[in-house]
Parts: C-alpha cells; sequence; structure tokens
C-alpha cells in the first residue's frame, strides 16, 4: 500500500514538474524579445522575398534607359538604377539571392562541421589530421580565403557557396568537436560503451542530439556573416556576376553613381543590416533560450 | 617561459602547413590547365607550354609544392606575370597603406571600446547600458564596406568635409595621411568597436562579481580604482584575446575597404590580381596576411604572461 | 563594561529586490559589540550570516538592488543612511573584514605588499617606501615567516594559510576598532584553522579590537568567542554567553546543532543527530515561527504566530513560544 501511495506519489510530482517546466520555457519563450523579434523580421524578409515580385509591375532585367536613375517617386519606390531597371524589384530578387545562399552555406557548414567535429572526437588519428587541417583553414583570415577561392573558381552562385563554405567548415567543427568532447565523457555515455553498443549508435543517437542547441545558435551566426560575406565578395566583382541581382552588386553599381543616386547604396545597404541585425537578434536569443544557465549568470551579476 | 615559447612556436608549424598547402592548391582548383587560365583564351598551344615551363607547372604536383615552399623559406614569393615584378616587392609597395589603415581602425576601436565597454558594466541594467549595447548592436551588423559607403555618401558627397577617395603617404604629413584616412578608419573600426564593447562588457560584469572586488570595496578603496586598477587588469585578458584574433578581421576588412575608398593598399593588389589572373600575387597577399595575423595571435599569446603573473610563474 | 558600545546593529532588515519580488535575507537581527569583544554568529549556510555581516559595511549595494531597514551604529555614527563616500573612510580603515576563501578575496594580479601598500595609502598620509616598511611589518605580526620576501609575491604563490594571514595583515594594516571575520577559517585545513584562530584571539588581546566572528561551526565558536548569536532564516533565534550555549541550549535549533556535533568521547556506533529537513528557501520563509517546519515541538501556535525574541534571564535570550516546556523550566524561570 505505502509504496504504491508513494509511486503514485513520483508520478504525479513528476507530471507536476513537467508541466511547470514547460510554463516556465513558455515564459522565458515570451520574455524573449530577441528571439521573437530576430524570427519576426527573418520571417517577412522570407516571406518578401518569395512573394514579393507580385507587387512589382517591373521585371528584374528589362533595361529602360530613359528611366535610368530616377529618385524614389510612386512608380519606382526605390528609385531605377543606373540601367533604369526599378530598384525595388532588383532588391527583392536580390534578396532571394542573398538569403538563399545564407541560408544553404548555414545549412552546408552546420551539416559538414556536423560530421567532422563528431567523427573527430571518436578517432584519435582522424582528430589529429581533421583539426590541424581546421586549425590551418581557420588561420587564413576568412574573406581573403573567399576571394582566393573565388578568383581560382570563376565568380558563380554556386562558387560563392563553395567557397563560403570552405570558410565556415572548420569553425563550426571546431565547436561541434567541443561540444562532442563534453558529451563523451558523460558517465552514461560509458555506460553505454560498456553495454557494447556501436561507435555509430552512440554518435547518432547520443552525442549528436547534444551537439544541436551550439549548432544551431553557430548556424544562424554563420547565415549573417555568409550574407555579409557574400554581399562583400559581390561587391568587389568576386562573387555574383551580373546582371543577376545581389544586394552585394547592386552596392557595386550603386559605388559608380554614389554622387547622382544615393538610394542606389542606402536601400540595399539598409536591407543587408536589417536582415543581418534581425539574424544576429535571433542568434542571441536562442543561446539565451536553449541555455538559460549563461543568462542566469549573467542576471545574477 | 622560454619551453613556453618553444612549445607554442612549435605548435605553429602544423598551421603554416595546412595554410601553405591550402594557399599552394588555389591555382590548382582552377577549372582547366592553370596555364591556360593565366594566359586567357587566345593562348597559343606555345605559349602556354612556355608558361607551364617557366612556372615549374608540368611537374609532379608535390615536386612543384616542395619547389614553391623552398622558395619562400628563402623568402621569394614568387614573380608576377602581370606587373613583370618579384610578389615581394608589389606586396612591399602596398602593405604600408592597409597596415596604417588596420592599425587607425584599432586605435580607433580601442579607444571608444574600453570605455563604453567599462561604463557599461558598471552600470549594468540601466538605460546607459541598454543603448551602448544597442548600438553595439547595431555597429555588429553594419559590414565595414557597407559602412565606408555611407560615410562616403554623407560625409565626403553630401557634407563634404573629408576628402571622398584617395591616398596620400605618411611622408607627405601626418594630416594629408590621415584625412584621407578616417572615413576608412571609421568603417573598419565600427565593428571592432562593437565587438570589444560587448567583449569587455561581459569580461569587466565577470571579474566584477569576484570575491577580491569585495576585499577591495571592503578596504575603502573608491569606485574608480575598484574598477580601473582591481576589476580592469583582470578584465583585460580576455579582451586581448578578442583583439588578437579580430586583428586578422581587421587585415581583411581593410582590403575590402581600401577598395571603396580607392586607397592602394593590399586589397588593390589583390583584386586586380583577380582581374589579370595573377595567382602568384593572390597566393603571395593571402599568404603574408594569414602570417601577420599568426604571428599577431602569437605574440598576444606571449604578452599573456607579462599581463597575468599566474601564466608568467607557471610556465617558467 | 563601557558604556557606549563599539557596534550597535538595531533591527536590521537586509532585502534583495529580484526579478521574482522582494527577497528579505536578514529580518530584524539585533546586537552590539563592545570593544575588545569577540561575537560569534552561528547558522547553516543560507541563513543570512553573510548578507548580514556585509550589510553592516553596505558592501551588497554595488552589486545587487537592496534595500536596508533598521540602524547600524558604529562609534556613534549611523552607517545605514550615511553617504557612501563617508563610508568609504571607515572602511579598511576603522571596520575592515576577511572573507572565506582568501585565494579568491586576493586581487591575483597585484603582490601582496603592493595590495597592502593601497590600503595604506588609501587612509594614510605616509609615502610608498613607509608604507612598504609597514606592510612588512603587519605580515611579520600576522607570523608570516621572512615577510621581507613574501611582500613581493603575488597571491597563488602562498600556501592556503599563508594567504589568510596575508589577508588579516591587511586588515589590521590600518589597526581597526572592529573586525568582521566572514568564516575565515572554512577552506582551511584543520591545523591551520587552529593556528588562524589562535592569531586572530592574539590580535585581539594585543590591539583591543572588536571582532565580529561569522561561522557555521559551533566547535570554533566555543574556542574564540564570549558570546554567540544563533541565526535561522535571516533571525536571531538564540542569543547567550558562550558557556551557557553549551550547557543549557533552550532553543530546539540551537539543540539540534548542538547534537549533531560529531564527538570524539562518544559512542562510534551511535548514529550522529540530523535535524530534519532542509533549510527553507528565503524566498518563502514559513508563516509563524521560522524554524516550524522543522522542529520536533511544533504545534499550532508555532505554525500560525511568529514568536518574540524573550530574555529568560540577563544573559540569554530566545525566540521560541514553547522553551519553557521543552527544557522543563515550568515555575524555574
Amino acid at each position: 500500500m505505502i509504496t504504491l501511495q508513494k509511486k503514485e506519489d513520483i508520478a504525479q510530482i513528476s507530471e507536476r514538474l513537467k508541466k511547470e517546466q514547460r510554463t516556465l520555457r513558455f515564459r522565458r519563450l515570451k520574455s524573449n524579445y530577441g528571439l521573437l523579434i530576430g524570427a519576426t523580421i527573418i520571417i517577412l524578409l522570407i516571406v518578401l522575398a518569395i512573394i514579393g515580385p507580385l507587387f512589382t509591375p517591373y521585371g528584374p532585367y528589362g533595361m529602360k534607359v530613359l528611366d535610368r536613375l530616377l529618385p524614389p517617386s510612386a512608380d519606382h519606390w526605390l528609385g531605377t538604377d543606373e540601367f533604369g531597371r526599378d530598384l525595388f524589384t532588383r532588391i527583392i530578387y536580390g534578396a532571394r539571392v542573398s538569403i538563399s545562399i545564407g541560408l544553404i552555406v548555414a545549412l552546408l557548414s552546420s551539416f559538414l562541421g556536423l560530421i567532422i567535429g563528431v567523427y573527430a572526437t571518436y578517432y584519435k588519428i582522424l582528430d589529429h589530421i581533421l583539426m590541424r587541417i581546421c586549425d590551418g583553414l581557420i588561420a587564413i583570415p576568412g574573406i581573403l580565403l573567399a576571394i582566393a577561392l573565388m578568383a581560382a573558381l570563376g565568380a558563380s552562385s554556386f562558387n560563392v557557396i563553395v567557397a563560403l563554405t570552405v570558410v565556415f567548415t572548420p569553425n563550426i567543427a571546431r565547436i561541434v568537436r567541443s561540444t562532442a568532447l563534453v558529451v563523451r565523457e558523460q558517465t552514461y555515455i560509458e555506460a553505454m560503451h560498456a553495454q557494447g553498443a556501436s561507435n555509430s549508435r552512440i554518435i547518432w543517437l547520443h552525442i549528436v542530439p547534444n551537439t544541436l542547441s551550439p549548432l544551431l545558435v553557430q548556424a544562424t551566426f554563420v547565415f549573417a556573416e555568409a550574407i555579409i560575406s557574400e554581399a562583400a565578395l559581390s561587391f568587389l566583382g568576386a562573387g555574383i556576376p551580373a546582371p543577376e541581382a545581389s544586394w552585394g552588386n547592386i552596392l557595386q553599381a550603386g559605388k559608380l553613381v554614389i554622387y547622382k543616386a544615393w538610394w542606389m547604396v542606402v536601400f540595399p545597404g539598409v536591407a543587408i543590416i536589417i536582415s543581418v541585425l534581425s539574424l544576429n537578434l535571433f542568434g542571441d536569443g536562442l543561446r539565451d533560450y536553449l541555455d538559460p544557465r549563461v543568462k542566469l549568470k549573467q542576471k545574477k551579476s | 617561459m622560454l619551453a613556453y615559447i618553444t612549445k607554442r612556436l612549435l605548435s605553429l608549424i602544423p598551421v603554416l602547413f595546412v595554410v601553405t598547402i591550402a594557399i599552394f592548391l588555389i591555382i590548382h582548383i582552377t577549372p582547366g590547365a592553370p596555364a591556360a587560365v593565366i594566359l586567357g583564351i587566345e593562348a597559343s598551344e606555345a605559349e602556354i607550354e612556355a608558361l607551364n615551363e617557366e612556372l615549374g607547372l608540368n611537374r609532379p604536383i608535390y615536386e612543384q609544392y616542395f619547389n614553391w615552399v623552398g622558395n619562400l623559406l628563402k623568402g621569394d614569393l614568387g614573380q608576377s606575370i602581370s606587373m613583370h615584378q618579384p610578389v615581394g616587392q608589389a606586396i612591399a609597395e602596398h602593405i604600408g597603406p592597409t597596415l596604417s589603415l588596420a592599425i587607425l581602425a584599432q586605435i580607433i576601436a580601442l579607444i571608444l571600446a574600453i570605455p563604453f565597454g567599462i561604463i557599461a558594466a558598471y552600470k549594468r541594467g540601466t538605460a546607459v547600458d541598454y543603448s551602448l549595447m544597442g548600438v553595439s548592436l547595431l555597429g555588429m551588423a553594419i559590414p565595414s564596406f557597407l559602412l565606408g559607403l555611407l560615410l562616403m555618401l554623407v560625409v565626403g558627397v553630401k557634407l563634404q568635409w573629408l576628402p571622398v577617395a584617395g591616398y596620400e603617404s605618411l611622408s607627405n604629413g601626418l594630416w594629408a595621411h590621415l584625412q584621407y584616412l578616417i572615413l576608412p578608419g571609421i568603417s573598419l573600426g565600427t565593428i571592432q568597436a562593437a565587438l570589444i564593447t560587448r567583449m569587455t562588457r561581459s569580461s569587466m560584469l565577470e571579474v566584477l562579481n569576484l570575491n577580491y572586488i569585495k576585499t577591495a570595496r571592503s578596504r575603502g578603496l573608491s569606485e574608480t580604482r575598484v574598477l580601473l586598477k582591481h576589476a580592469f587588469r583582470n578584465a583585460f585578458l580576455p579582451i586581448l584575446t578578442v583583439i588578437g584574433q579580430t586583428f586578422g578581421v581587421l587585415v581583411t576588412g581593410a582590403v575590402v575597404v581600401e577598395s571603396i575608398f580607392n586607397i592602394p593598399g593590399l586589397g588593390q593588389l589583390i583584386l586586380n590580381s583577380i582581374a589579370r589572373r595573377d595567382f602568384a600575387v593572390i597566393q603571395g597577399v593571402v599568404l603574408i596576411v594569414t602570417v601577420i595575423y599568426v604571428g599577431l595571435n602569437l605574440i598576444i599569446d606571449l604578452l599573456y604572461g607579462f599581463v597575468d603573473p599566474r601564466v608568467r610563474l607557471d610556465r617558467k | 563594561m563601557n558604556s557606549v558600545p563599539l557596534l550597535e546593529v538595531k533591527n536590521l532588515k537586509t532585502h534583495f529586490h529580484t526579478e521574482r519580488g522582494r527577497v528579505t535575507a536578514v529580518n530584524g537581527v539585533s546586537f552590539t559589540i563592545n570593544k575588545g569583544e569577540i561575537i560569534g554568529i552561528v547558522g547553516e549556510s543560507g541563513c543570512g550570516k553573510s548578507v548580514m555581516s556585509q550589510s553592516i559595511i553596505r558592501l551588497l549595494e554595488h552589486t545587487d538592488s537592496i534595500e536596508y531597514e533598521g540602524e547600524v551604529r558604529f562609534d556613534n555614527q549611523e552607517l545605514l543612511s550615511m553617504p557612501i563616500s563617508q563610508l568609504r573612510a571607515i572602511r579598511g580603515d576603522e571596520i575592515a573584514m576577511i572573507f572565506q576563501d582568501p585565494l579568491s578575496s586576493l586581487n591575483p594580479v597585484y603582490t601582496i605588499g603592493n595590495q597592502i601598500v593601497e590600503v595604506l595609502r588609501q587612509h594614510q598620509k605616509i609615502s610608498k617606501k613607509e608604507a612598504h616598511k609597514k606592510a612588512i611589518e603587519v605580515l611579520r605580526a600576522t607570523g608570516i615567516p621572512s615577510p621581507e620576501i613574501r611582500v613581493n609575491d603575488y597571491p597563488h604563490q602562498l600556501s592556503g594559510g599563508m594567504q589568510q594571514r596575508a589577508m588579516i595583515a591587511m586588515a589590521l594594516s590600518c589597526e581597526p576598532k572592529l573586525l568582521i571575520a566572514d568564516e575565515p577559517t572554512t577552506a582551511l585545513d584543520v591545523t591551520i584553522q587552529a593556528q588562524i584562530i589562535e592569531l586572530i584571539m592574539e590580535l585581539n588581546r594585543t590591539m583591543g579590537m572588536g571582532v565580529l566572528f561569522i561561522t557555521h561551526d559551533l566547535g570554533v565558536v566555543s574556542e574564540i568567542c564570549t558570546s554567540v548569536k544563533v541565526m535561522y532564516l535571516g533571525q536571531i533565534v538564540e542569543d547567550t554567553t558562550t558557556e551557557r550555549l553549551f550547557a543549557t541550549p533552550l532553543h530546539p535549533y540551537t539543540q539540534g546543532l548542538i547534537k549533531s556535533i560529531p564527538r570524539m568521547d562518544g559512542n562510534r556506533h551511535e548514529k550522529l543527530h540530523v535535524i530534519e529537513g532542509t533549510v527553507p528557501s528565503i524566498a518563502d520563509i514559513p508563516r509563524g515561527c521560522s524554524f516550524s517546519t522543522r522542529c520536533p515541538y511544533a504545534d499550532e501556535r508555532c505554525f500560525n504566530e511568529e514568536p518574540l525574541m524573550e530574555k529568560v534571564n540577563a544573559e540569554h535570550s530566545v525566540k521560541c513560544w514553547n522553551y519553557a516546556a521543552i527544557n522543563n523550566l515550568e515555575g524555574r524561570a
């Protein structure tokens, strides 16, 4: 009888604890303005990139020499560029390129970094080789490596993705590895080894899920950095080649006409700032949400 | 300390090995034969063959690598095809403006960031803290080339306070030199300042929570003294690391910002070389900047010893 | 005894403003310390004794959002309402403080000497050279061997006991009238503990300073203090001389504490006494008597009404409804 009662108590208590945890988590989400604001703006940007062309009667490529460099007006909300193309339309199409490249680079480098980082912790020789390669690649300043790679590969969207993935993967691999190392040392993993669970089972079922929180946060920051890097490469003429629109190459064109057309510099610039800022806000918020200890520590101080 | 320095130097060998391989391979990942790519579509078979011979591109790849590294060790970075001069000489001619710009940006960043970071930490949770953190968040979201363009637009084109673009070397006078570097310096320094402000703040917050700060206060020391003498000296170590790690960002950032303001530095050199497919120069610039970056981090690691007696003595 | 006490704490309350609202860590503490007296404050961790000791020189308001109530009179000056700049002249000069963990309480990047010289020059107009000389003197007074050399050492180069001696030297450099020692021996080995206690007692005798000694260790209290206050959840629950406390403890909490001291002469197979339950968080202090949730004698009244501090005799006060019944004192007191 007594034991039964106790069992019930335990079930009740754990139920109550779970409920409390859920409400606490929800409350934490609700009070995490960075996360919410960041996520909202990013979603809006993505939606705008997808359905934006519906709002504009212009195409991204059709040139109208008579309409070149018109200031913002009712017809052309953000003005026109040096070929008479509608700047709003160009920025919308540029958003498609810039955001999708950023996202693809973030996903690719996270995936590669995850595999490298996790497997490195399991095989000693592999670890030495992979980490030396990562250290070497990290030692070469990022944009410079990307510029050199683009010089060799030639300017194209695909090559921008390749170059930036090479630049961002080593850092992610390092972060995943250090988290995985900590997880690996946990007693329950040791116990699983003792029970004869296979390496790949432990890696995929137990270690990988534990590395996902820091990975997700890092992926957000890589997303933002990839947008900046793509813009920088395109701005330098080593990224997305014309006539395809990207925020970077609109800026490149804008620099040439900076005396005549401020809108060519200001609007794509604002687009970059808003997307990077919201991604950074989102990433910071996500970190606080996934690892409340960090925030608690700061609060205590 | 000596053992520590030796150990630290030895650990650089694998890093530099990987760096040289990566940079060496750049010329070999081009689609098509390197010589054909360098010479362009109109090149004849004979010309390609001649270039292959000249650059040793028809030898086995490992032999090419060891040759290249051997030359590097002798200080020979190769020959620029487009400029008809040694790469080393081309880099020497262009490195000055880049370093000038990077150093100026670092100075601007430190002058802004350290006081801001200390104030934000001391006033944490207040409006002052929130606004400083908000501004720094914005500062981190504006890439330096973009800020450069915007500053150029506002200060150079609209207000006409400073020259829009160009460069004067230091030998023509300090102000002549600086007036061209102020806008690029601010564009480059801002993101750095934002980063260091945040780092200073969090590092200071951590230290301010420690027991010896309580001790210092219990001895009747003033808040200024507690903050500057007791907290900042301890909080400085992580800040120093960030400065080292991000100086690389500064130098590469300088490469990009230079192209906006037409400063004849390494950035212009590398961009011109891309257009001319002058791979020796591209490789040389990437290598030199990487070596500067790695060397700087080494120096900062060693500086640790001077700032923190625990490191100095434990590693004796 | 002197007519005016050195330190008089009257109904001190310390409230923290946290995200969850106001939390009261110290709830109406009163006591006095006379010149040359060593007073002990005993309690489990979390009972508010550290917060109380730091409230006296208001160390908490730099890092937390704090509100004080009550009075802290030191040498006829009210410390709680004093401007902080004026208080700074007292901190380290007339009231000095030492802490639990000496290594983390010393700044790692400055030498011991540098840190002592800094305090001296903060409060006295002396040259660097004189201050340095004096630093060596105080280090010698605290029993640090070859102080001329040690003065140039960094904290991590000293052993734990030497670090605490250096802390004490720093605290004593300006010859304070009151020393607040917050668990100064807890982080040290037993033999070193004894040496540090010996040192504090000796300095108390030779310099005549008052000492407020905070600890969770009743054994230490019995060695050093003339009188003891037992603290539980931010309140003093029993206040008497050290002798009486051990001979006739009246509060059930004190009795529990004393019973849980392991005894050398006790039966090895006898189980050590444990006080039932855990200390409630200061965020939710029980209604009625704060100890009621763990008290074996608690009745209806204890759960609903808070007892007052009652004077049993001239030397003994206790905060318990049922102390007389529990201790069979009916008719005798």
